[in-house]
């Protein structure tokens, strides 16, 4: 089909200056200046939202700096060793993590499995393609609010349903592993489908010819989704575990509105021992609860190296994970 | 070498212009505020969180005001204080006229250089109209600025179910109630009594939040000494309402519901506890979210005397551009029979001691209520008030101590351990 459009391109005369002229002005001003212009709105809005908070809140948390005083003296290094000795700091850190685990893994396990399903023909594909994304699309707020009623200890419906099994009431803020749990399960009710949609649009790229091949040596849908799925989408499934690391470094609307289920205290501390207080929560409770801006740049700061940290490992363990097709 | 720098040059120079404009916009507001020209239409703003029952008067302002157009913003508790900290650090984005309440005021007072000091608009004779405890409540440290005025007290009252009391055996005449507790001692006895014959799913008071903070609030210092210095771990009267609580909490007296959640309020609707520490404004709040209770709710006396929670000032903060008119708004709001409108309409309870002799304030009653007579109920308890200092943190000290009374609660730790933790939380906040 394409043949005779590329020769008819390649017979017409290439397009040349006139020689002698010099190159007009506007021309000159069209290829040196004008990309620069059309790139520059994301540039200038990242300048200005972007590095100068990032470079302003290095510079405040050099300093002994409170919101509510008008004196800000300068401490060097001092919010930082302060910090690295908080224990109330670590245990955020510990939650972030035990709660990223808890909600990531199963997340893009069952996202992939969920892309399996839909990747192949279907009556009503797009119905279920968009019902996928539809939980994204809520307001997080919305979807906090509602999942912490369901887990809610007196009035509960997650209780009265164990309870009509003869379980016991589960105090869902209470506990520690409890409120993960039940944080874990809202993040991963608001992403799955979105990391399925990934997934499926990944999976459409791989060739048909693989699975027909694999048909015919006998081999069962698993095993096709085990050893020709994955490994030819892997370059997606790596950014899905970068992207859904960093989201869940950050999570902080969860823990906060979780909390204040349980006491008006309780929602900046991310319970009343701390048990699901994230990264994010802290540096809101240090800066705009405490109004401590200079300690909690510092937090900004360590946990900003930490996403980075976690986010190394996360790509060097999914960038190990070998399939058949590579050996 | 050159052009690729002036290629660089381009956006940068764009991006720092940007940069200068979008933090050169809160300079320019602070230096503002002479008023308006004669004729001149104005807005101002007034930020509250909550609903405290001014709709009415700014039309009634309007008619001596009829330049200026009044736009209220509000914002739950936490984040309007919160923002306007945020804002006034910054020097921009705080309304005309902003709201705090006691909880935070003295961390506001501490910086009067962020206000409009009221006295320069004829405040200062007001301070005869006013209890006096609440009148310094709003000034400066060192007395000068007079920051905020105050627009009402919390005086303290215990709201009861009267059928849950009748099902428990229990006296339920107001008045009766009201002897049955003197002491809180006395009313963790009636708990007990109540809880042995309680009907299912009905436990005597919601959770220890509001109790604890209703006992430091009658206590001659709270968690703050005159000083600013936290005394959690020194003063005996803390102490003693944290082994008040932690006992109510052994007894099975509290239904473990933290105030202000979406729990709690399910709880007013569905009668999940029998008592509730309640300050005048607190009245509306119930009969709001226990429509289905009217007539079964009444008023008794607190037990351990008077004591104070919550009540708010408002202020002007320096940043807003029409000084005269925020500080005109903020005397009219304030005005003695202004405070008692908004009484009758809201239950917010005046701060002017003159009113609570009047006829309409003392045979004031609420039909939700039984038709208690909270006028006289809530001008005794204003009349009996002992002031208290409340220092720049009391939130934060708060939260903490809520914090390990909550853990006592959940059987995650014991009082001993709960306390001691406590002790060392408190200890952090500067």
């Amino acid at each position: 089909m394409s043949a005779p459009v590329k020769a008819e391109a390649r017979s017409r005369p290439a397009p040349s200056r006139p020689a002698g002229h010099p190159r007009p002005r506007r021309h000159l001003f069209d290829t040196k200046i004008s990309p620069y212009a059309y790139i520059s709105p994301f540039f200038l809005l990242f300048f200005a939202f972007g590095l100068f908070p990032l470079a302003y809140t290095a510079w405040v948390s050099l300093y002994d700096w409170n919101l509510l005083s008008s004196e800000q003296t300068f401490v060097g290094l001092d919010n930082y060793t302060e910090l690295l000795a908080d224990e109330y700091f670590w245990n955020a850190a510990f939650n972030t993590l035990s709660i990223g685990v808890l909600s990531a893994v199963p997340q893009l396990l069952f996202a992939l499995w969920l892309a399996h399903l839909l990747n192949r023909p279907l009556r009503a594909q797009t119905f279920f393609r968009v019902t996928l994304l539809l939980p994204n699309v809520t307001s997080v707020v919305a979807v906090v609010v509602i999942f912490s009623q369901l887990f809610g200890r007196e009035f509960g419906l997650i209780n009265m349903v164990l309870e009509a099994f003869g379980l016991g009431r589960i105090d869902w803020q209470a506990g520690t592993a409890t409120s993960h749990a039940a944080i874990a399960t809202m993040i991963m009710w608001r992403w799955t489908g979105y990391n399925a949609l990934i997934y499926l649009a990944a999976m459409q790229a791989v060739p048909r010819e693989l699975y027909e091949a694999a048909t015919l040596d006998g081999a069962s849908t698993f095993r096709q989704l085990v050893s020709i799925t994955i490994p030819m989408i892997r370059p997606t499934i790596i950014f899905t575990v970068i992207v859904s690391t960093i989201g869940s470094m950050q999570v902080i609307a969860e823990p906060m509105l979780f909390g204040a289920q349980v006491s008006a205290g309780a929602m900046a501390t991310g319970g009343a021992d701390r048990q699901f207080q994230t990264l994010a929560l802290y540096l809101y409770e240090q800066g705009f609860r405490s109004f401590e801006f200079g300690y909690a740049s510092a937090a900004a700061w360590v946990m900003f190296l930490l996403v980075v940290i976690v986010v190394g490992i996360n790509f060097l363990l999914v960038r190990r994970m070998r399939g058949s097709l590579d050996s | 070498m050159g052009r690729s720098r002036s290629r660089l040059l381009v956006p940068l120079v764009s991006a720092a212009m940007l940069m200068v404009a979008a933090c050169g916009g809160g300079g320019g507001a602070g230096s503002g505020g002479q008023g308006a020209a004669p004729g001149e239409k104005i807005k101002l703003t007034v930020g509250l969180f909550g609903d405290f029952g001014f709709g009415p008067l700014y039309e009634e302002f309007k008619k001596t005001h009829p330049n200026i157009e009044i736009e209220e913003r509000q914002a739950a508790f936490a984040d309007h204080h919160t923002n306007l900290a945020a804002r006034l650090a910054t020097g921009a984005g705080a309304a005309d006229v902003e709201a705090i309440e006691v909880g935070y005021i003295s961390s506001f007072t501490a910086q009067p250089d962020k206000f409009v000091n009221l006295r320069d608009y004829g405040a200062g004779e007001r301070e005869k109209d006013y209890l006096d405890w609440k009148w310094k409540q709003g000034l400066a440290k060192d007395g000068s600025t007079i920051v905020g005025l105050g627009t009402d007290v919390g005086g303290l009252a215990m709201c009861y179910r009267r059928d849950l009391f009748e099902k428990a055996g229990l006296p339920s005449d107001r008045d009766e109630v009201s002897q049955l507790w003197p002491t809180w001692e006395k009313y963790i006895e009636v708990g007990k009594k109540f809880t042995e014959k309680a009907p299912d799913g009905a436990k005597f008071f919601d959770g220890p939040g509001e109790i604890f903070r209703a006992m430091i609030g009658q206590a001659p210092v709270g968690v703050y000494d005159e000083n600013d210095n936290i005394v959690v771990a020194t003063n005996p009267h803390v102490k003693q309402a944290w082994d008040l609580s932690v006992q109510m909490i052994q007894a099975g007296l509290s239904a473990k519901i933290g105030a202000f959640t979406p729990e709690w309020n399910t709880g007013f609707a569905k009668g999940s506890f029998a008592t509730v520490v309640c300050p005048a404004w607190m009245t509306a709040y119930i009969q709001d979210q226990a429509k289905n209770a009217a007539g079964k709710w009444d008023i008794a006396a607190i037990p351990g005397g008077a004591g104070n929670s919550g009540g708010s000032h408002l202020t002007v903060p320096k940043q807003g551009k029409h000084h005269k008119e925020a500080a005109e708004l903020v005397m009219f709001l304030t005005s003695p029979e202004n405070q008692a409108k908004v009484f009758k309409s809201t239950g917010n309870f005046p701060s002017i001691p003159a009113l609570y002799d009047q006829p309409d304030i003392q045979d004031f009653k609420k039909e939700f209520f039984n038709n208690a007579p909270v006028g006289k109920i809530f001008s005794d308890a204003a009349r009996n008030l002992k002031p208290q200092h409340l220092g720049p943190k009391e939130g934060d000290v708060r939260t903490a101590i809520g914090n390990g009374l909550t853990r006592v609660e959940q059987g995650k730790q014991s009082p001993d351990e709960a306390w001691q933790q406590v002790l060392k939380d408190v200890e952090k906040i500067r």
